[in-house]
């Protein structure tokens, strides 16, 4: 089952490395990874994507956790969420490639006489059928941001 | 006053309480260098070999409870800081490992002996620092200590660019009162409500056992575990970390349990109905085959750590907090309950622990029996170890076979005496780890129970223990192979012994003593064991290197039946399974 983590960190030097390596270390895979410093930039909130059974997540939280430069680690998926994607892509001039874009909040940022430049933002779902429908041709790059989440309703995630 | 970078990690040091600080020098880490030799407040211990800093720092820790401090140069140094890392991680030894690095403007350039510490160590420590500012060294060194001794301890590295510790930059001094981190909160106190749970199910058993680890030693949590039992009257069984934090000659002490157990410690916790887990982790040397470990049982978990609970096996009622402060509430708990435990039922749970143990458990008095036999048989080496030291000594060991008979036959009626590489198995360990110890206690027998595979993977240290007069006691369990590898070929691989022998280049491990100033003495025969072993200890302050030839066809037993196995099933002699 996928299941997105949110994590607070410290913002020092090698923190971001300690979480990520963890996750080979301990034979889990990562899907997607997003990093930011948030509030006074004293600390970076990180969304990873993950996939693993309830023990499994429960296990990396807690080893998480442990990593003595993570502040707090919280399952969105445990309960009710919103969660986003954000993708940028390059392609060859193509109506089929914008309409799909359009559909997902697209944005023009840039248009030639044989490339644009689009982005766009939806429900990682969303996202996945967009690239899998866009297909490979006339596509020149794509760039995703990786999940980001909240949960929904009067929880938060903050110090 | 204003001090260096040098002068400050003195200081910081000394304000620990550190003693001791094992290391070996080189370029990045020469300011420190100088620094130490200015100062007073702890005595510099060179060592051979960084592995050999490790260790030591590793077995001063152990044995006092204190953390150890070991202190190496970059590139080749802090890689050979590394096993000894790993060491102290697997066990959750509190150590702190100060490694140079080469100055900050060179990072990152494949300079001169470079090698980012930080990324190599990341998975084998608690948590590791790169001084980025001279002045903050003070607060590093306050912070790594709180980190490796705290909650479930470990190993911390704090890596120190050459420049920051230049003796031209001073700095002020300052030391904060208390050290607080918003991201490391380790749980002290365990939850009420667990507590009750835990009380309830433990007294309602008929079957209960205590299964206690290392934690309980770490945690310096021996009298209450003793405590505990006064009340319960449960069979109690360590772990190879946890040998000594219940008293063995107790009457409910089981031995050790797992691998190489004792018959009934994994008989009784294959049949338990309620097993009491104390510091201890479910590792795969325990619990043989997961899904098929103690079908019966309920699980009680104490553990400092949460990621501990219920990762192997999973726990019906996890406790977290610290051992001494969860034991000490099940205690009261247990006083205040109403409910009573079915004597009778516990009664005969540990009549049949009797039975199994009079069935295949182990003979504590094969020494006795093997008076007349050609060959030494190991296991009687360290029985009359045992006799000789009086049960009082510290006992350091390596790993193979030789470890596990020190394990089995030496009985540890004391918490911080038995010091073993547990976790990461290294061979290697011994030596220096005996080093540390005697540094900590001078005046008491430290023996370094051997085999001599392993003695010969940090040998020169035995230059170190003339330096300083550490007079050793190392026994050498010769079986002339790496016995425990060989006894997996004769039992899995058709005896083929594939690169475990090597009796023909072996050294001649009494002169190879006497070249380092110290004394050897070789042993052959049953008939001069026993005098031996009373000679060489009546040298008080002498390194006396005993070389005891055993059979070398002796094997491990009892051994747990894998793969496929439960803790019921095991191998209890060559030809026999229970
Ligand atoms: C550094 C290291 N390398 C390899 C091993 C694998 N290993 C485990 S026991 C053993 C044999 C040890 O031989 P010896 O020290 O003579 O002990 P014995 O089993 O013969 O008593 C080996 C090679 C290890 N534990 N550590
Ligand atoms: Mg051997």
């Amino acid at each position: 089952m996928k299941r997105i983590l949110s994590i607070l960190i410290e913002n020092k030097p090698g923190a971001l490395a300690r979480v990520v390596g963890l996750f080979h270390q301990r034979g889990y895979n990562i899907e997607t990874l997003n990093v930011g410093p948030v509030f006074d930039g004293s600390y970076s909130r990180m969304t990873v994507t993950t996939r693993g059974t309830e023990n499994d997540v429960e296990q990396i939280t807690k080893q998480i956790n442990k990593i003595i430069d993570v502040i707090k680690v919280s399952d969105l998926t445990e309960g009710d969420h919103h969660e986003y994607e954000f993708i940028m892509i390059k392609f060859k001039r193509s109506e089929k490639i914008q309409k799909i874009l359009k559909s997902l909040n697209g944005k023009i940022h840039e248009k030639n006489n044989d490339a644009m430049v689009m982005s766009a933002w939806g429900s990682s779902s969303d996202i996945e059928v967009a690239i899998k429908s866009i297909g490979k041709v006339n596509l020149l790059e794509i760039a995703r941001s990786g999940s980001i989440g909240l949960h929904e309703g009067e929880k938060v995630l903050k110090i | 006053m204003k001090l260096s970078g040098g002068d400050l990690l003195m200081r910081a040091l000394k304000d620990e309480g550190v003693k001791f600080i094992f290391g070996y020098p080189g370029g990045a880490a020469l300011h420190i260098y100088d620094s130490i030799f200015k100062q007073k407040a702890f005595e510099h211990i060179l060592v051979r070999h960084e592995q050999g800093a490790t260790h030591a720092a590793d077995g001063y820790s152990r044995a006092t409870g204190k953390p150890g401090v070991a202190l190496v140069t970059s590139g080749p140094g802090a890689t050979n800081a590394i096993t000894g890392l790993a060491t102290a991680y697997m066990d959750s030894i509190p150590l702190i490992v100060i490694s140079g690095q080469v100055q900050s403007h060179l990072i990152g350039t494949d300079s001169f002996q470079e090698t980012d510490m930080i990324g190599i160590s990341r998975p084998i420590v608690k948590h590791s620092f790169i001084v980025q500012n001279t002045q903050d060294i003070p607060r590093i060194v306050q912070e790594a200590f709180h980190i490796a001794t705290t909650g479930r301890p470990g190993p911390v590295v704090i890596d120190i660019p050459k420049d920051k510790t230049d003796p031209s930059n001073l700095y002020e001094y300052k030391r904060a009162k208390e050290i607080s981190l918003r991201s490391y909160q380790p749980r002290i106190f365990p939850h009420p409500g667990q507590i009750k749970k835990a009380c309830k199910k433990i007294l309602s058993s008929e079957r209960p056992v205590i299964y206690a680890g290392g934690g309980v030693i770490l945690g310096n949590a021996h009298k209450e575990l003793v405590s505990l039992n006064k009340l319960l009257k449960a069979p109690v069984t360590n772990t190879l970390m946890g040998l000594g934090a219940y008293p063995a000659k107790d009457k409910y002490f089981m031995g050790m349990l797992g691998m190489h157990g004792t018959y009934q410690a994994n008989m009784a916790m294959h049949n338990a109905d309620v097993i009491i887990a104390i510091g201890a982790r479910f590792d795969d040397r325990i619990t043989n085959t997961p899904s098929m470990f103690a079908p019966n049982a309920k699980i009680v978990h104490v553990d400092v750590d949460p990621a501990s609970i219920s990762k192997i096996i999973n726990a019906d009622i996890p406790i977290v907090g610290q051992v001494k402060e969860s034991l000490a509430a099940l205690i009261k708990e247990i006083k205040r309950s109403k409910i009573k435990i079915d004597s009778e039922a516990l009664d005969n749970w540990n009549l049949q622990i009797s039975k199994w143990r009079e069935k295949h458990g182990l003979d504590h008095d094969l020494y006795l029996s093997k008076i007349k036999s050609a060959m030494i048989a190991p296991q009687v080496v360290v029985q009359e170890l045992y006799h000789a030291t009086q049960g009082n000594a510290f006992v350091t060991s390596d790993v193979g076979q030789h470890q596990m008979f020190v394990a089995q036959y030496y009985h540890f009626n004391k918490p911080r005496r038995w010091i073993n590489s547990g976790g990461l198995g290294t061979m290697g360990f011994g030596l220096p780890a005996a080093m540390g110890v005697k540094l900590a206690f001078p005046k008491h027998e430290v023996v370094c129970v051997t085999g001599e595979g392993s003695i010969q993977m940090c040998i020169q240290e035995l230059s170190t223990c003339l330096q300083y007069n550490l007079p050793i006691k190392i026994i050498n369990i010769n079986n002339e192979a790496l016995g425990m590898v060989r006894q997996w070929q004769d039992m899995n691989y058709g005896g083929r012994h594939s690169a475990s022998t090597y009796s023909d280049s072996l050294p001649d491990f009494v002169k190879l003593a006497e070249s380092y100033g110290h004394i050897g003495m070789k042993v052959t025969k049953q008939s001069q064991l026993k005098k031996t072993l009373e000679k060489a200890f009546s040298m008080k302050d002498r390194l006396v290197f005993i070389d005891v030839y055993v059979d070398p066809n002796e094997h491990v037993y009892p051994m747990l039946v894998a793969p496929n196995g439960s803790m019921k099933d095991m191998w209890i002699t060559k030809n026999t399974k229970a």
